[in-house]
C-alpha cells in the first residue's frame, strides 16, 4: 500500500554518507515492549530546513531523542556527518520540548542560554564574561535581549521557547534538532523562530524540526519527513507533501487534514 | 554579575565559618576548661551558654553551625533535583546500618562496636544501599517514584527498629548511646565530631563550588545535559554521595530528622530569591543559624533533644519566609496583587472618564488636555460605562481623588485634574494601540479585542510599548490618539 507513495530510495551503497548531516540506517526504537519506530532509513540533505510531520504517537520526538542517545535504540545506527553522535556532539544543537523542564527553576533567561556553552567552557570552570556576551548575542538573535535578566517563570510560553532556541543557537552547531518549537507559541515568537530558521539555512546549516501545523509546512520548510512509526515518505516538500502521502501518514485521522490550520492536540507524543 | 556576588558571599561566609571552626577547635583542645555542674540557676546557665564559656557549648555550636550550613548547600541541589524525599530515605535507612554495624563490631571484637567511625560507616553503607534500591526499582519497574521511596523507607526503618531491639537485648554494654542516632543529641558533640563535620563540610563546599554549573544544568535540564554529553549518572552519584555524607555525619547530633535540616532551609530560601547562587547562600545561612539557635535552646534546657529543637527552629524560619519572603512570600504576593489591582482600577477610571467625555465633545476636543478637565462626569455615567457596582465606583473614584487624578466637581460628579487628563490621554492611547496591534497582527475579531486588550495593557512591558509606538507612527503619523477600532461605550454592557 505504501510502495507507490514512498520516496525513500533504496539505501545507498554508502550507508552513512559523510556529507549528510544526519544519516539513520535501519533504526528501530522501543519503549519497554512496544516498538515506537521501525526500520528508519534516512539521509538528511545538508543546508535544508526539514519538518518532521506525523500524528500523535508517531515517534517524532522519539526519533530526535534516539539520535541524541536520549533513548536507547534496539537496532540500527546513526551518524552525524559520517561519525557517531559521541564524536560529533559539537555539531548538534538541541531544542527540547518546552514542557520537559521546570520553569520555576531559580535562574534567569541568560543563565539558561549560557548552558548551551557549558560544554565549551569545560569542567569546573565558571561562566566568564566572554561566554555571557556570547549568550547575550544568541538572545539578541531571537529578540529576547530585553528579557535576559528576567526569571524564567516570568516569561510567556513563547518567550520561554525563544530562550530554548537561543540556547541552541549559542551552541553554534551545524545540525539542529528541535522538538516542537512552534507548539503553543504566540505570533511574534513564530515569526522569530522562522526568521532564525532562515538564518540558519542561509548559513548552510541544517535543521530538523518536529512540526504540528500542516498548513505552514510548505511555507517554512524545504523538505519534509512523514512519519508514523515507519518512515512514510521523505523529500522536498513540493514532491512529498501530497494528499496521498498525508493520507498514508495520518490514516483514519484524515478528517484532520480538512482542518489544517487548526493546531492539532499536542499532548501524548512526548513519550 | 549578581549571580557571582551571591556565590562569593556564601563562599566567604563558609570560609570564615570553617576557619573559625578550626581555630576554636584547636584552642579548645589546648585549654580544656573544667566545668562545674552544681545546679546553677537559669540565669547562670543562660550566661554560660551565651558567653560560650563552656568549651562543650562551643563544640556544640560549632558542630551544628557547620552541619546546618553544609546541609543547606547540599539540600538546595537536592531540592531542585526533586529528590527531597531521598534524604528522608537515606536517614531512615541509616538506622539499621548503625545497629548492624554495632552487632557485627561486638561479634568480631567486643567493645569495638561502639566506635563512632565504625557506626557511621555502617550508616553510610546502609544509606547508599537504600538509594541503590530506589534506583534499581525505578529502573526495572514502572512503579511511581513516591511509592518506591515510601516502600524502601518503610522496609529499612522497620528492619532498623527490629535490629535496635536485638541490640538492646545483647549482653554487651554501651548500646545506650545508640538511641542518640534516632532523635540526635547535639549536646554530645566532641572535638572529634567537629573535625569530622568540618572536613565533610569542606569537601561539600569545594565540590559544590567546582561543580556549580554542572549541578545547575543537571537540576534544570537533565535531557539537555545528557545530549550535551555530561555524565549525568556520575553527577547524580556525586550529589547522592554528598547527601548520604551529610546525613550520616549529622545522624548523631540531629538524628533521622537530618532530612529536615537538608530540605527546610532551601525551601525557605526559595521565598527570598530567584537566583540559584543566592538561594544556596541563604539556605546555608538559615541552616547554620537554625542549627545554632536550636542547639543553644537544647543546651539551655537539658531535657530538650538537639535534633527536634534544631528542626523546629528551621521550621520557624520556614514559616517566616513563607509569610514575608521578598520574592514569593504570601504577604509580598498579596501586596503586589493589590498594587496591580489599584493600577488597573486607576487606568480603568481614567479611560472611562476619557471615553465619556469623548462621546460628548466628539472630535478634536479630546486632543486638548484643557478641554478634558472642564467636563464633569457623574456617578451614573461611570456605573453605566463599565460593569462596575456603585460601591466599586465610589471606591475607585475616592482613591482617584486621593491620588490627585480626579477632583470633586461642586455639583455634578467629578472632573479630571490636569495630571489626570494627561494620564488619561496616555492610557487611552496605549489601550487603543493595543487594540490596533491585536487586530492587525493577531487576527482577533474586533468585537473580541477590548477584553483581551484590557488584560494585556496591564501586563505590558515598557519596551513593548515603544515598539508599538513605532509601529503606529509608521501607520498613522499625525494621530496622537488613534480612534477606537470599535464603537465606544458598549463594553460595559
Amino acid at each position: 500500500m505504501l510502495e507507490s507513495t514512498t520516496q525513500t530510495a533504496a539505501v545507498p551503497a554508502e550507508e552513512h554518507p559523510a556529507s549528510s548531516p544526519l544519516s539513520i540506517h535501519d533504526m528501530t526504537v522501543a519503549y519497554h515492549r512496544k516498538p515506537v519506530l521501525w526500520d528508519i532509513d534516512y539521509n538528511a540533505p545538508p543546508g535544508r530546513l526539514i519538518a518532521i510531520v506525523g500524528p500523535n504517537g508517531a515517534g517524532k520526538s522519539t526519533l530526535i531523542k534516539a539520535v541524541l542517545n536520549l533513548v536507547p535504540t534496539v537496532s540500527g545506527s546513526v551518524r552525524i556527518f559520517g561519525q557517531t553522535y559521541r564524536k560529533q556532539r559539537e555539531q548538534v544543537g538541541y531544542v527540547p520540548q518546552r514542557s520537559s523542564v521546570d520553569w520555576d527553576f531559580p535562574i534567569n533567561a541568560l543563565e539558561v542560554v549560557t548552558m548551551g556553552l557549558y560544554r565549551r567552557i569545560g569542567w569546573f570552570r565558571p561562566v566568564t564574561r566572554k561566554y555571557r556576551q556570547k549568550a547575550m548575542r544568541a538572545l539578541v538573535r531571537v529578540g529576547m535581549q530585553d528579557f535576559a535578566m528576567r526569571q524564567i517563570s516570568q516569561l510567556s510560553g513563547g518567550q520561554q521557547q525563544r530562550v530554548f532556541l537561543a540556547r541552541a543557537l549559542a551552541q553554534e552547531s551545524d545540525l539542529y534538532l528541535m522538538d516542537e518549537p512552534f507548539a503553543g507559541v504566540d505570533a511574534a515568537t513564530e515569526h522569530a523562530i522562522v526568521a532564525v530558521l532562515r538564518e540558519l539555512k542561509d548559513a548552510g546549516r541544517t535543521a530538523l524540526v518536529v512540526h504540528h501545523d500542516l498548513q505552514t509546512v510548505p511555507e517554512y520548510f524545504d523538505e519534509v519527513l512523514l512519519l508514523n512509526m515507519r518512515l512514510i515518505a521523505q523529500g522536498p516538500v513540493s514532491e512529498v507533501f501530497t494528499p496521498e502521502n498525508l493520507r498514508a501518514t495520518y490514516g483514519g485521522k484524515l478528517a484532520l487534514l480538512d482542518q489544517v490550520g487548526h493546531r492539532m492536540t499536542m499532548s501524548g507524543d512526548a513519550r | 554579575m549578581s549571580d557571582n556576588r551571591g556565590l562569593l558571599l556564601f563562599v566567604s561566609l563558609l570560609g570564615a565559618v570553617v576557619v573559625v571552626a578550626a581555630l576554636a577547635t584547636g584552642s579548645a583542645l589546648l585549654s580544656p576548661e573544667t566545668t562545674a555542674t552544681d545546679g546553677p540557676t537559669f540565669a547562670e546557665r543562660l550566661l554560660r551558654v551565651v558567653s560560650l564559656r563552656d568549651p562543650n557549648t562551643r563544640f556544640v555550636l560549632l558542630g551544628t553551625l557547620l552541619l546546618g550550613t553544609t546541609a543547606g548547600i547540599v539540600g538546595t541541589f537536592m531540592l531542585l533535583r526533586r529528590q527531597a524525599l531521598v534524604g528522608d530515605v537515606v536517614s531512615h535507612a541509616a538506622l539499621p546500618g548503625v545497629a548492624v554495624a554495632f552487632i557485627v563490631g561486638e561479634l568480631i571484637a567486643p567493645g569495638s562496636g561502639r566506635d563512632l567511625k565504625w557506626l557511621l560507616c555502617g550508616a553510610a553503607l546502609a544509606g547508599l544501599a537504600s538509594v541503590v534500591c530506589v534506583n534499581l526499582i525505578r529502573r526495572f519497574s514502572r512503579i511511581n517514584p513516591d511509592a518506591i521511596l515510601a516502600t524502601v523507607l518503610g522496609v529499612f526503618f522497620g528492619f532498623g527498629a527490629v535490629m535496635f531491639k536485638v541490640v538492646q537485648q545483647m549482653k554487651t554494654g554501651g548500646q545506650a548511646g545508640l538511641n542518640h542516632f534516632i532523635l540526635g543529641s547535639a549536646a554530645t558533640i566532641t572535638p572529634d565530631d567537629i573535625r569530622l563535620i568540618a572536613s565533610a563540610g569542606l569537601v561539600v563546599l569545594v565540590l559544590c563550588l567546582l561543580l556549580f554549573k554542572e549541578m545547575k544544568l543537571l537540576c534544570f535540564d537533565e535531557g539537555f545535559a545528557i545530549a550535551e554529553g555530561w555524565p549525568v549518572f556520575m553527577l547524580d552519584i556525586t550529589l547522592t554521595g554528598l547527601v548520604v555524607a551529610v546525613t550520616v555525619i549529622g545522624l548523631k547530633s540531629v538524628g533521622i530528622l537530618m532530612v529536615a535540616l537538608l530540605i527546610t532551609p532551601p525551601t525557605a530560601a526559595r521565598f527570598w530569591t530567584e537566583n540559584l547562587g543566592k538561594m544556596i547562600g541563604i539556605a546555608a545561612g538559615i541552616g547554620g543559624v537554625s542549627a545554632v539557635l536550636g542547639s543553644l535552646a537544647s543546651a539551655l534546657f537539658d531535657k530538650l533533644a538537639g535534633g527536634p529543637t534544631i528542626v523546629l527552629t528551621g521550621t520557624m524560619f520556614f514559616l517566616i519566609s513563607l509569610m514575608f519572603g521578598t520574592e514569593r512570600g504570601i504577604v509580598c504576593r498579596w501586596l503586589r496583587h493589590r498594587k496591580t489591582q489599584r493600577r488597573i482600577g486607576r487606568a480603568d477610571l481614567l479611560r472611562a472618564m476619557f471615553e465619556i467625555i469623548e462621546s460628548r465633545v466628539n472630535g478634536d476636543g479630546v486632543q486638548n488636555v484643557e478641554r478634558l478637565t472642564t467636563e464633569a462626569v457623574e456617578h451614573a455615567d461611570l456605573v453605566s460605562k463599565r460593569s462596575w457596582t456603585a460601591h466599586r465606583v465610589n471606591q475607585i473614584v475616592s482613591r482617584g481623588v486621593h491620588e490627585g487624578i480626579v477632583r470633586m466637581d461642586s455639583e455634578r460628579g467629578w472632573r479630571l485634574t490636569h495630571s489626570g487628563a494627561r494620564e488619561a490621554s496616555r492610557a487611552v492611547r496605549n489601550h487603543r494601540m493595543w487594540e490596533l496591534y491585536l487586530i492587525t497582527q493577531a487576527d482577533i475579531a474586533p468585537s473580541h479585542v477590548d477584553r483581551d486588550a484590557d488584560f494585556i495593557e496591564h501586563v505590558l512591558e515598557p519596551e513593548l510599548i515603544e515598539q508599538l509606538e513605532l509601529l503606529l507612527a509608521k501607520r498613522d503619523e499625525q494621530s496622537v490618539i488613534p480612534p477606537s477600532p470599535h464603537p465606544i461605550g458598549k463594553q460595559g454592557e
